[in-house]
């Protein structure tokens, strides 16, 4: 079995391209329904919540075709995202609720620890690059 | 929860420690996990079916349209996770798999909660 070029999709990034994936139709559809069913209650949640789906299917866009630089923006601002929306928000607003209130709470946790882990990845990658034998 | 969404969680749960210890040994799912996939995919189709019936009769407050989402969205993940994982015959496909399976159960519970307030 031949191995392939290293790129953000192959490995390790694999898994970490679906669970973006995942990620970016969970919450998008979410917002989706929360907008058409009762926009009114908290618009700006609501919007807040179709952004991070939005950033969420750019991000898993940008690793699946290894462009490394939007894939870096984007995860900066899903982190940025995550840490703010997470210290804004009140746990006791489940109605009013998206991706990141309470860093990501009502999914584990894995909203605040994903863009961890796709900063990690991205500089692996960009280190095995900058030696000139690369992974094995 | 209903007794299709207990099974299907425990064998998806079951599926799933079978699929981290093909990780750890660095071994390739074979024809016995994709059986066990296809088993866990019907019973993502009989929670289809019985939520469709649900949804199309009697209910009050239930958010039909997160319920249908979460009903075909339990669909899709198995079936799309098969097929990037295909891409990729290491452990890191395996894992794709791991990750499609240890879904399930969560949408099962969302599936849950969102009845529950009826």
């Amino acid at each position: 079995m031949s191995t392939p070029a290293p790129s953000t999709r192959t490995g390790f990034g694999r898994v970490l391209v679906f669970v973006y994936g995942v990620f970016a139709v969970a919450a998008t559809a979410r917002a989706l329904v929360q907008l058409a069913t009762d926009a009114s209650i908290a618009p700006v949640a609501y919007s807040l919540s179709l952004f991070s789906g939005l950033v969420y299917i750019a991000a898993t866009w940008a690793l699946g075709s290894d462009r490394r630089r939007l894939a870096m923006a984007t995860i900066l601002v899903e982190l940025t995202g995550v840490l703010v929306v997470g210290t804004l928000s009140h746990p006791d607003d489940i109605d009013k609720a998206s991706v990141w209130s309470d860093y990501g709470n009502g999914y584990g946790f894995v909203p605040l620890v994903l863009p961890f882990v796709g900063l990690w990845w991205l500089f692996r990658l960009g280190r095995a690059d900058r030696g000139s034998a690369g992974p094995a | 929860m209903t007794t299709v969404q207990i099974v299907l969680g425990a064998a998806a749960l079951l599926v799933a420690l079978w699929l981290v210890v093909l990780i750890v040994l660095d071994r390739l799912p074979g024809d016995p996990v994709f059986g066990a996939l296809v088993v866990l995919e019907v019973g993502v189709l009989v929670q289809l079916v019985i939520g469709l019936a649900r949804v199309f009769g009697d209910h009050a407050d239930v958010n039909t349209a997160a319920y249908l989402g979460y009903l075909v969205g339990a669909l899709l993940v198995l079936p799309i996770g098969f097929v990037w994982s295909a891409g990729e015959r290491t452990r890191s496909g395996t894992a794709v798999l791991l990750v499609a399976v240890v879904v399930l159960p969560f949408l099962s519970l969302r599936l849950h909660d969102l009845w529950s307030v009826r």
